[in-house]
């Protein structure tokens, strides 16, 4: 682990004179004394995080850095201008508040200060993102896996700028339906277990170079089965699939195996599979990343009112917006709309908190290794060491489930009505614990579907399999996204949905595209 | 990356927030500009109907609404459909115990962890075309050499006048007589009490100056008899301020110029700049009349192609004129003058007969427009049908009548077929510099007509 976490935290430092100053309009010196007591607090309890860069920008800017996914930078494509458009509306017609801050996963840790926030607000927010957050990305273990902060921003300049170079050379409309086709299969572009090695641009450029040729021999090496004598091909080697274990990775696959595409093509597909890679430990940390981050602007900033830093009327204005921000709709509100992560993951950091410091009976049965203990090492390791599925089946106590009212729905197509299958009591906290973990595992939201086999002596077509779970079949986008595959792949494709049992119970295919010009 | 140093960031360094307010603007332009290219449809619609709806002179307004149904914006991804079973928690239980079972909502989709896609509410997706992007398309269609789009899109141009002064401006405007009798006004204002009191202190000092002069024995001398005088005077009458030493005097008269010093002699709230203001150009007026054939042939395509043609001739005019009055006339056998709309919804049937309209504009001219103060442009579309031999009158009338009248006189013709009017008027163009005539039968095809009007106008 990076840096040591203190046992309790570090004792506060001299107080001041007198309380900063807090009127509605922020300024730069502001700015720099709030930050400056607002990073000392961070490191009274341990935060560790990249180096902060902090950046003020307009709320058209911000709607643009939403537009890209959030990213200061990326390559060109219409998705992301039908993005901004529509944000932009609903920003006018104010049916959208933006929000109050994007942070950039990268090595400086960016984060947006939009210029419309009052002192207040870019108080909170730089506790929230610049702390909280970043904390989180440079702790977390999937981040640490998966992403590398200090390459991403220079790697996608070079996704930039590849790929307007393909523009010019290839034509937008060549370059744009190879885009749309890998970002049909974005979610089907990480590799979930396997962890790839990191590379820096530089290495990335020498890689591209060198590779190029051998990629293509590669996949022609598949292909070029010249026919063996008949009879010698023996019986087994016709049966065996390729690949010969199922490939997660799809766009991987397709980067690596597709007969047709060209250099530049593979290379896009590439791009976006790195890009997607990066986003995966997000997807999954929903709750913990926000509840982290929410936890600890709330504790920054209160000690930094005990502390004798923040005025009265700063710490009111904190406190509302705080507020808003965990409030958790219930099912029989209009304004219902699932769990906010941001409620939940603040409930449970602050739960854990209590369990160690003033642990029940009940506590003490349910988390025997963390109860009475040090608060602060247990958080830490409580964000460190999980995702948002083991994190919530870890420590999602009786006590919460209570607060929260929470309730299990079955919700079966053979059943004429929903079932309540638990509740908040006693024969019921497992099983809520259980499901709402299930609830955040990704591989449950989304169909498990893999590459299964390619007919390679015959028409090459590819076969994907859908795994069902609980009998949930594929929506109705699944023919689309087969003729992106397809076009991507250059044969027919199909899917076939296997049942729990291995049969497969629906198959749909998609025929092989016509091709302007066979190379 | 995997082992850190512990590090403590040195506690006096914080990089300062960067203010990124300035860069960046737009960043999504290409977004957006990739997002048009692929609606090109949509949008290309939307702005021929709003040429359609729009009078003549409002087109160049730009913006338009553009609707795009949301299905054709889908990403589509591969997900769960509807069906299968699924268990989901949900927060704020008020009455369910295990075991109950709740009526699924209509619709069939659940309150499920999984968002509803199977919305049927389907809205569509509308964004605003900004009036550059307007007038770009409608230029595309009509296939306009890039020059010309840039100078048609253009607001007129402006020219700089003065408008008396303002409070700021740059240094090359400072205007120094307003300056400088502000700085005296504010003088004479702050220092009119201190001067009252320095003259009189400086008559003070005079005074005390004169009597040290008197006495021979040199200053000292005399301020000793007088502050021993005062000192007399004083205990007999008590203090009087009026009578002060010679230092306190010099002190004083220190203390106020020192005061004066510090108002500045020329202070930022006394300058004044001569202001500019920017006037449109003046212009000339101009006139355009629009002549259409209504008779039955011409249906809602050609008539569709006559009103770009006439849009054009507008926007160019614009560019050129501050005022341009519009004049509509409509004929068959006999001409008409109408509103605009009239002019294009109404359609009738019957012969037609071109010169009816020509003596008709030739007769609004001299009542209304004399050539003199208006410069006069005529645009003219017809799918060619003529009465037999009216073409030939046509033509001498153009020629000897109207012509030497208008700076520029256009025609097209939106059928192909060549009757005689396009013959007439065939002649007549070679002959004419300022008469044009083509035939059109795409929008792409109109532009060309007034190139021979920008040649003319370059050459100016």
């Amino acid at each position: 682990m990076s840096k040591v976490i203190p046992r309790i935290p570090l004792p506060a430092g001299e107080r001041p004179h007198e309380r900063l100053p807090s009127p509605g309009e922020w300024s730069f010196p502001l700015i720099e004394q709030y930050h400056r007591v607002i990073r000392d607090t961070a490191e009274r309890f341990g935060l560790d995080t990249y180096p902060n860069q902090l950046e003020i920008i307009t709320a058209e800017q911000m709607m643009d850095a939403y537009a890209s996914v959030g990213m200061p930078i990326n390559y060109r494509h219409w998705s992301f201008g039908k993005e901004f458009i529509s944000n932009e509306q609903r920003y006018h017609r104010g049916e959208m508040g933006l929000a109050y801050e994007i942070v950039i996963n990268s090595s400086p840790c960016i984060s947006y200060l939009m210029e419309e926030n009052t002192m207040g607000m870019q108080a909170l927010v730089i506790a929230h993102a610049a702390y909280g957050h970043n904390s989180f990305f440079k702790g977390n273990y999937l981040f640490r896996m998966w992403t590398d902060a200090g390459s991403i921003l220079d790697y996608l300049v070079y996704a930039k700028n590849y790929i307007a170079a393909c523009e010019e050379r290839h034509g937008y409309e060549r370059v744009e339906e190879v885009l749309d086709s890998c970002h049909a299969l974005m979610n089907y572009g990480v590799d979930r277990y396997r962890h790839p090695e990191k590379l820096s641009l530089a290495q990335e450029l020498v890689r591209r170079a060198e590779h190029a040729e051998y990629a293509q021999q590669q996949v022609n090496e598949l292909w070029s089965t010249v026919p063996t004598k008949p009879g010698s091909a023996s019986k087994e080697s016709l049966k065996k699939r390729f690949p010969e274990e199922p490939e997660e990775n799809l766009l991987y696959f397709i980067e690596k195996r597709a007969p047709h595409l060209q250099t530049w093509e593979r290379e896009i597909v590439r791009i976006v599979r790195k890009i997607a890679q990066y986003f995966y430990p997000q997807r999954q940390t929903q709750v913990m990343n926000e509840g982290w981050a929410t936890f600890w602007h709330h504790k920054i900033l209160n000690t930094m009112f005990d502390d004798g830093y923040l005025s009265d009327g700063l710490m009111i204005e904190f406190l509302k917006s705080h507020t808003n921000v965990v409030y958790q709709p219930p099912v029989s509100s209009r304004y219902y709309n699932g769990f906010n992560p941001y409620a939940l993951g603040f409930a449970m950091y602050t739960d854990i908190k209590r369990i160690c410091e003033e642990p029940t009976d009940e506590d003490r049965q349910w988390f025997p290794d963390i109860a009475g203990k040090d608060w602060l090492p247990v958080l830490h390791d409580a964000m460190h060491n999980y995702k948002d599925e083991s994190f919530i089946g870890q420590f999602l106590s009786p006590k919460l489930i209570r607060d929260f009212h929470l309730f299990a729905l079955l919700d079966d197509e053979n059943e004429e009505e929903y079932v309540v299958t638990a509740i908040h009591d006693d024969a019921g906290y497992r099983r809520v614990r259980e499901v709402l973990s299930n609830q955040y595992n990704l591989g449950n939201r989304e169909p498990n579907i893999q590459v299964w086999n390619v007919d390679v002596r015959g028409d090459r077509s590819l076969t994907l399999r859908h795994t069902r779970s609980n009998n949930r079949p594929l929506n109705d986008d699944t023919d689309e996204v087969l003729r992106h595959v397809a076009r991507l792949w250059g044969f027919g494709v199909q899917i076939e949905s296997v049942a729990e049992d291995g049969k497969v119970v629906e198959t749909r295919k998609c025929l092989a595209p016509k091709m302007d010009d066979d190379e | 990356m995997s082992d850190h140093e512990i590090t403590r960031v040195d506690s006096g360094t914080l990089p300062p927030p960067i203010d990124r307010r300035l860069a960046g603007k737009g960043k999504s332009i290409g977004n957006r500009q990739r997002f048009l290219r692929r609606q090109s449809e949509q949008v290309r619609e939307a702005v021929k109907r709003a040429i359609e709806g729009r009078g003549i002179r409002d087109v160049g307004d730009g913006g338009e609404d553009v609707r795009i149904p949301k299905r054709d914006l889908r990403e589509p991804v591969f997900g769960h459909g509807p069906g299968g079973s699924r268990e989901g928690v949900h927060p704020g239980n008020e009455e369910y115990v295990t075991g109950d079972r709740i009526e699924r909502p209509r619709g069939g989709q659940g309150s499920g962890g999984s968002a509803s896609d199977s919305g049927e509410g389907e809205d569509d997706f509308v964004f605003h075309l900004t009036k550059e992007e307007f007038m770009n398309i409608f230029f595309d269609d009509l296939a306009l050499p890039n020059l010309i789009k840039t100078t048609l899109a253009d607001t007129p141009e402006y020219k700089s006048v003065r408008s008396g002064f303002t409070n700021d401006g740059t240094p090359n405007n400072l205007s120094i007589v307003h300056s400088m009798r502000n700085s005296i006004g504010r003088g004479i204002a702050f220092h009119k009490n201190d001067r009252k009191k320095l003259l009189e202190l400086l008559e003070e000092l005079d005074q005390l100056e004169s009597v040290c002069h008197m006495c021979p024995a040199g200053y000292d001398e005399a301020h000793q008899k007088l502050t021993e005088e005062i000192g007399v005077l004083e205990t007999k009458i008590g203090h009087d301020p009026e009578v002060e030493s010679h230092e306190s005097i010099a002190n004083r008269i220190a203390a106020i110029v020192s005061k004066m010093r510090v108002i500045p002699y020329l202070d930022p709230i006394d300058l004044k700049y001569r202001a500019r203001m920017r006037v449109p150009m003046p212009y000339s007026k101009a006139v355009m009349f629009c002549l259409m054939d209504i008779s039955g042939s011409m249906d809602e395509l050609r008539k569709d192609l006559s009103k770009r043609f006439f849009i054009l001739l507008y926007l160019f005019l614009t560019r050129h004129y501050e005022k341009i009055d519009i004049v509509f006339i409509r004929h068959h056998t006999e001409a008409q003058e109408v509103t605009e709309e009239e002019f294009f919804h109404s359609r009738e049937t019957g012969g037609t007969i071109v010169s009816s309209a020509l003596l008709l504009m030739e007769q609004i001219i001299r009542e209304r427009y004399p050539s003199g103060e208006w410069n006069i442009y005529g645009a003219q579309a017809s799918d060619g049908d003529n009465w037999g031999n009216d073409s030939g009158t046509c033509s001498d009338l153009l020629e000897a009548r109207l012509l030497p009248l208008c700076r520029y006189f256009a025609y097209i013709q939106v059928v192909e077929e060549e009757q005689n009017l396009w013959r007439e008027y065939a002649k007549l163009a070679e002959r004419n510099k300022s008469f044009a005539i083509r035939k059109v039968k795409a929008v792409s095809e109109i532009y060309p007509v007034f190139r021979g009007l920008f040649q003319k106008e370059r050459k100016a």
